[in-house]
């Protein structure tokens, strides 16, 4: 029983009050968010047979063709590393943001029946899908580290700074993806768009080439955030053997930013929405 | 007295419907906006559009302990009001003030995964209802022995069978320990004896544990064993709060006007699902539809159905209820269907064997003798006249369900010898 000496929380529902405990909200539902993150983790591992073996043949056929194109056919200087992991580092980053920015974009339709259903800030929702991509990162990583350490040489202290390149990825991608699955509840045409623009995005970004050997064009590749993150982690893993462009890197991070704080105010702004139009 | 654990005032939810806009894609919507603005630079007025109120101005509280029950027609605002208390949709208007922990199951099982074990989606679904990972670890053997699935624990639930299924997810849900609970006819599911069990399970919530329960559901036979209270709403307003009886007699009693022929959009969710789905429905005497029929005469009730099941069979089935809100009997083909195909069913009913007054009929598609795939209560609703008949003499009120015309016999017996 409970005794009548015991507080009892006291909630308010009044039109457009939301807003004043939505980050107090977001802190005490951070537990579903875990079992989010969670079930999407045991769910991706358990539907494919060949589970984790999948994190690593996309990138590797990934890799050899890229080589093949970048690095045979259109001649793209390599430097000293061996143009296979001139590709395999840009592969990195890019497969992270990939599948983030995937998952957040479909995380709100992927997740329908709980907002139609039950009550928590929305936000948790694609907050939560960012966790797979990065176990499947961390698993490519785990891979990639020591064949770099055996083919290329040790990595340098510039390894330590790769979670920043790793935060940057997944701040742009969660600012993207919340503006498209914001945008694709309430049209679903969105939906074709991610695809998209990830296909226009591989080309634009330095995956299969590195930028420091095209100085005409780095200041063009540099208005696209991604460039700062490929050649950030490229950096970090080859030990330095790639120089950073801190001009771009600092134009990577404003963008950034900027998608982020745009893209957290679209998503609460239609958010209120959401259950009766999804 | 204590304060009311739940305070509504002025509770108003609008929706707007805009005529012409199906903005459901981006081409409609740059379409639509394009006339709009036309259409506002040259006659000053965009397109307009209709408000519906699913609520408007619903007040009432409801005292720490107590348990209330919400009727209503369909469309009534009853989900709308869910909704607002689960905070799933904001209102347009009013307030309301929650004193204790709130949890509410519009659905039993909501974000269940088909591919995670028994065990997963207990952790799972706990989370999502607003329990911390330490309760639910706590509970775990109690919610598990309830739902009565010891040995299924690591197996994947959609392997599940649908009773399995749906004693898990609300065993989860029962295992909830707020102040103030929020149903909706999630009671609809699983089997009968189930059913009593979760009926059992809210009836000891309330009255032992002294919790808050808030209650919808189209079952007026729960209603009334279950809850002290009543608020009835029609059109999104308050028609009536008060003790259970009392609404319950006034509702039933002014339940609308006959309604010998119903259809029913394909969109309806309680008309079916991809699986089965009710068309249309009606009573007949002599080969017309009709709302009043003679007591002496007999009654056909149709259903017409599709049928989208592969592997299960569906099966259709009706409840007759009378005025009171008695069950008279349910009933329904001994066949189901399976396969893609479009059924109709007719049963009759013998003259001279209901009472008279007012009946409703209630439409079910069951999926595999276990699974309710649709439920339309009190879809048809007629009336059986009067004519004399079994009564000889007597002129008060022919008490009962039914009224059966029965061989009486009968002999005068000699005088008492002294």
């Amino acid at each position: 029983m409970t005794s009548p000496a015991e507080e009892l929380p006291e909630l308010v529902i009044e039109a457009g009050r939301a807003e004043r405990h939505y980050w107090r909200d977001l802190w005490r539902y951070r537990e579903l968010a875990g079992f989010l993150a969670w079930r999407d983790i045991k769910v991706r591992y358990k539907q494919a047979s060949l589970g984790i073996a999948w994190a690593v043949i996309q990138p590797a056929v990934q890799t050899l063709l890229l080589t093949f194109v970048f690095g045979k056919l259109a001649k793209m200087p390599g430097g000293d590393v061996p143009y296979p992991f001139i590709v395999l580092c840009g592969l990195l980053p890019w497969q992270l943001f990939t599948s983030a920015f995937n998952g957040a974009g479909n995380s709100l339709i992927g997740n329908s029946h709980l907002i139609s259903k039950v009550y928590f800030p929305r936000l948790i929702v694609p907050l939560s899908s960012l966790a797979v991509s990065l176990v499947d990162f961390g698993i490519m990583l785990v891979l990639a580290v020591p064949l770099v350490a055996i083919f290329v040489g040790l990595p340098g202290w510039q390894i330590l700074l790769l979670p920043l390149f790793v935060l940057l990825a997944l701040t742009i991608a969660l600012g993207a993806g919340l503006w498209i699955t914001a945008l694709t509840v309430r049209f679903r045409d969105f939906r074709f768009i991610t695809p998209f623009i990830l296909q226009i995005g591989m080309f634009v970004t330095p995956v299969g080439y590195r930028t420091d050997f095209l100085p005409n064009w780095r200041d063009w590749l540099a208005l696209n955030p991604l460039s700062g993150v490929v050649d950030g982690v490229r950096w970090c893993l080859l030990g330095g053997r790639t120089t950073l462009y801190l001009p771009g890197l600092g134009l990577s991070i404003i963008i950034a930013i900027l998608l982020l704080v745009t893209g957290v105010w679209y998503f609460r702004r239609t958010e209120k929405q959401f259950a009766d139009i999804i | 007295m204590s304060l009311p654990a739940i305070e509504v005032s002025g509770l108003s939810k609008r929706y707007v419907i805009e005529h012409e806009s199906q903005h459901d894609n981006l081409r409609d919507t740059l379409h639509h906006t394009a006339r709009k603005l036309w259409r506002r630079v040259r006659w000053g007025t965009g397109f307009e559009s209709e408000e519906f109120w699913a609520l408007r101005d619903v007040s009432f509280a409801v005292q720490p302990g107590e348990v209330v029950g919400i009727i209503g027609r369909n469309g009534a605002g009853k989900s709308t009001l869910l909704k607002i208390l689960s905070r799933i949709t904001e209102p347009s208007a009013g307030k309301i003030t929650l004193r204790g922990r709130v949890a509410s199951l519009l659905e039993v099982g909501t974000g269940f995964h088909p591919d995670l074990t028994g065990r997963e989606n207990v952790y799972l679904n706990g989370a999502i209802l607003g329990m911390s990972r330490v309760e639910i670890r706590k509970k775990f053997d109690e919610i598990v022995a309830f739902a009565e699935v010891e040995k299924f624990l690591d197996t994947p639930v959609k392997r599940y069978s649908s009773g399995m299924y749906v004693r898990l997810a609300f065993a989860v849900a029962a295992h909830l320990e707020p102040e103030i609970l929020i149903i909706d006819e999630v009671l609809a599911v699983g089997d009968a004896q189930f059913q009593k069990k979760c009926l059992g399970k809210i009836q000891d919530v309330s009255r032992g544990e002294g919790r808050t329960v808030l209650f919808v559901t189209h079952n007026i036979g729960i209603i009334g064993s279950l809850c002290q209270r009543c608020i009835w709403l029609e059109s999104g307003h308050t028609k009536d709060v008060g003790p259970t009886a009392e609404v319950m007699a006034r509702y039933i009693g002014v339940r609308g006007a006959n309604n010998a022929e119903v259809t029913f959009a394909a969109n309806d969710t309680r008309a079916g699902s991809s699986r089965g789905r009710i068309f249309s429905a009606r009573v007949l005497s002599g080969n017309q539809v009709r709302s009043e029929i003679s007591i002496e005469d007999p009654i056909c009730i149709e259903l017409e159905y599709t049928v989208d099941s592969p592997a299960e069979e569906i099966i259709a089935g009706i409840h007759l209820h009378d005025k009171h809100g008695v069950c008279i009997f349910s009933s329904g083909p001994t066949q189901g269907w399976i396969g893609h195909l479009r059924r109709r069913e007719r049963v009759v009913i013998p003259g001279r064997f209901l009472n008279d007054g007012r009946h409703t009929v209630t439409f079910l598609l069951l999926r595999s003798y276990a699974h309710i795939e649709a439920m339309v209560p009190d879809a048809l609703t007629f009336e059986i006249t009067e004519t004399g008949v079994g009564r000889g003499n007597f002129t008060g009120t022919v008490i009962g369900c039914v009224r059966p015309v029965l061989d009486w016999s009968g002999e005068t017996l000699p005088p008492e010898s002294p």
